[in-house]
Parts: structure tokens; sequence; C-alpha cells
């Protein structure tokens, strides 16, 4: 009976949390993204400049990858 | 009178309910990006190694649905690192970057499709990329995934090429807008490696006597990145980043990065920032081995070091004609610290330490 009980409350519960999901409404409108669109808010602003950076790091350090910049690993030494 | 009234309230309701429906499913297409023409001269010094060269990319619309990307990269090198002056003797060599990509854009989606090769006279590598971005909830969150598989030749002077290496990457990631004026990243990248990932010239010591490198024939990591960028008013920009990276060799990395951009005038836009790497070594690295086990490696790469990063760019809008085309100048330049815990140069004994700088020129053409 309690375990019973303990699925309804999960399932409502579940309920719950895709109806607030659906209810979620994009919060920044396209016409507030004006800051957005700036070049100065780009994470990347130049190709050649960020993969080549990337390169440079890539070949001295230990670590590599999740950059959000592709295609920079040459597998050179 | 009143059936009208009904069709009037009944299209209105259904145009709601489709604009609704839109809305939710993002119908804010995607865009291509712009066309754009790319030249960079390039230098990075440090630690005995010049490497230096031009780059060029280029891409274009061709429609609204398709885009193309060609680039070439080159490296000329003289390396007299420490590795090479203690056992081997300087060399020159050039490295032959070229790549090429197609994009498509389908509704919200991006797909990019590339290939790339990369050329030295001792190792070739080759890579087909695909990446997928998908823009969702009303193009406030932008969804990536992407794969990369590479193959490597690797060779050795005089020799020619003996061995191969395969990578596989696998790519996950996600843009959020969090307010009118903060963006977020999320990324996460695995990678597999197979073959030979060693360098044939490299050697390490065993009771001071130089033994060939030997290292793993496989290698597997996992890395995940945070960015945040902001502005807190009148375009003073504020960014942020932290990697964390763990592989199977026993490299731990944590990789942070803050930095501050503004515009000065219409035309100036200046960037300064912050970068500090730290890492632990992997369970072979030895500085001078007291046993010659299977795997063993004196790369310093593959030690425990730190390095420091300081950096500015200076961008010039230097021609804007509206609707047509605009002419950016940049000049990037990195001052770079790096500091060995293990590894020493075995001139002097000492622990082994070099600066280096990184400068970058760039000239490029949006139309």
């Amino acid at each position: 009976m309690w375990r019973c009980r303990s699925l309804l409350l999960a399932a409502a519960l579940g309920q719950l949390l895709l109806l607030g999901g659906c209810a979620l409404q994009p919060w920044v409108k396209p016409y507030e993204r004006e800051s957005l669109a700036d070049p100065i808010m780009n994470l990347q602003r130049s190709t050649l400049i960020g993969q080549h950076r990337e390169h440079v790091y890539d070949v001295r350090e230990g670590a590599r990858g999740a950059t959000g910049i592709q295609g920079t690993g040459c597998g050179c030494n | 009178m009143a059936a009208t009234s009904l069709w009037r309230r009944l299209a209105r309701l259904l145009g709601g309910f489709v604009g609704s429906l839109m809305a939710a499913s993002g119908a804010r297409a995607v865009v291509l990006p712009d066309n754009v023409g790319e030249a960079m001269a390039h230098v990075y010094s440090g630690g005995g190694v010049t490497a230096s060269g031009p780059a060029l990319l280029v891409r274009k619309n061709l429609g609204d649905r398709f885009s193309i990307t060609g680039s070439y990269y080159a490296d000329f090198v003289s390396n007299a690192s420490i590795d090479v002056v203690t056992t081997a003797s300087p060399y020159r060599e050039t490295r032959n970057a070229y790549g090429l990509g197609l994009n498509y854009v389908v509704r919200d989606s991006l797909i990019t499709v590339a290939a790339a090769t990369s050329r030295e006279p001792d190792y070739i590598a080759d890579a087909l990329n695909v990446d997928v971005a998908q823009d969702v909830f009303g193009g406030m969150t932008t969804v990536s995934l992407g794969f990369t598989r590479g193959w490597d030749q690797v060779g050795k002077k005089g020799e020619g090429f003996f061995d191969t290496a395969d990578h596989w990457r696998y790519r996950l990631g996600a843009t959020q807008v969090l307010t009118p004026n903060w963006l977020m990243s999320a990324n996460f990248e695995a990678i597999s490696d197979d073959g030979y990932l060693g360098n044939p010239y490299r050697v390490a010591l065993v009771f001071g006597a130089a033994v060939p490198e030997r290292v793993p024939s496989t290698r597997s990591s996992r890395a995940f990145q945070l960015r945040a960028i902001g502005d807190l008013g009148e375009r003073n920009v504020v960014r942020g980043a932290y990697r964390y990276f763990w592989d199977n060799w026993g490299i731990n990395a944590h990789t942070f990065e803050l930095g501050y951009a503004r515009y000065f005038g219409k035309d100036w836009m200046a960037d300064g920032f912050v970068r500090f790497h730290v890492q632990d070594g992997a369970l072979f690295f030895s500085n001078n081995a007291s046993a010659d086990t299977t795997y063993l490696t004196r790369n310093r790469q593959l030690s425990s070091f730190n390095d420091v990063g300081l950096g500015f760019n200076l961008a010039y809008t230097a021609k804007t004609v509206p609707g047509q085309y605009s002419v950016v100048v940049t000049g990037a330049m990195e001052f770079m610290n790096f500091k060995f815990s293990e590894f020493t140069d075995v001139r002097t004994g000492q622990l082994y330490s070099f600066n280096a700088y990184l400068a970058q020129l760039l000239v490029s053409v949006t139309f």
C-alpha cells in the first residue's frame, strides 16, 4: 500500500514536471537579443585565430578537446 | 453576422495555435554564417622552437542553404627544443594543412561536413568531420553534436612511413541564452586513439642511459568545458571558461581562462585575457627511471607542469560599406610561461622552464 502511494506520488510529481516544462516559454525574446548579436559577444570571433591558438596549446599541453572549436587536431607531435 | 464573427474567432484561435506551435518549435530559421575571407600571419616562438607562416580561409554561400569553406595553413618550423639539442641536431621542416567544408542549413539545423589533411615530411594526418547544430526552444538553446575520424601515417627520416594511428572524436555541446546579456555553453568531448602514439625521435632515460620512448598504443580521454560570456553594460564584456580533462594515461588537467573586452570609439575593439593550465603527469612518465618498465616516456607534454598565458587582441574596423562588405584588421599577442615540476634540463639538472609568445595578424573581409 505504502509502495503504491509512493509510486502514485512519483507519477504525480512527474506529471507536474512535464506540465511545468510545457509551460516554460523562451524568456528572452528575439527583440531583446541586440546585445547578444553584437560581434563582441562571440565566444569565437575569428575561426583562424581560434583554431591556431588551440593548435598551439594542443601540441604543448597534455589536455585536448571540448573547446567548441572543431578541426584543430592534426595529430602531429 | 454571427457566423462571420464565429469564423473570425476560429481563425484567430487557429492562428494563435499555429503561432504558439511555431514559437515552441523555434520557427526562427537558422541562417548561414556571413561570407568571409581571412588571411593571417602567425609566429610562435619559445623553448627553442619557432613556427611561423601564413593561413587563409574563405567561406562563400551558394544560395541560401549551402556554403563552402576552404582553408590553408602553413607552419615553417625551426626546431632546437631542449629534446632536440640534448639528443639530436636542430632541424627545419614545413607543415601544410588544407581543409574543405560544406555547410547545409535545413530549418533550424546547420549541418557541416568537412575534410582536412595535414602534411609534414614524416607525418601525415587526414580527418573527416561531421557536425550538426540545432536551434531549439525559440532559438534560446543550440545543441550540437559532432564526430571526427582521423587517420595518421607516422614516419621517421631515413626510414619512411612505418606505422599508423587512428583517432575517433565524439563531441556534444549546448549553448544557452541566459538573459538578454548573458550566454553560456557546455561542451564535452571523448577521444580515442589507437596506433603509434609516441615520437620515433624521442628518448627516455633509465639510470641516465638513453632508451627509445615506449608509450601505450591506445589512449582514451574525456574533457568537459563550461564557458560564460556577459555584457555588464555599455558593451563591457567579460568571459570565463573552465575545462577539466582526464584520460587513461593518468593525466588530469584543469584549464582556466578569464577575459575582458570593450569598444574604444566606433572602430576599435580591445580584448585582454589570462589563461592558466595545470596538469598531472602520465603514469609512465619518468625524468630518469630507476627501472626499465614496459612503458616509459620523457615527453614533457606528458609530465606534470603548469603554464600561464597573458594575451591581448586589438581589432580595427578599417572600412564598412553597409550591406556590402567590411574590413577588420586584428592583431593578437599572447605571452606564455611554462614551468615543469618533474622534467629537468639534463645539461644543468635543474627543473626546466621557458617563456614563449604567440603573435597573430589577421585581415578579415566580410561580404
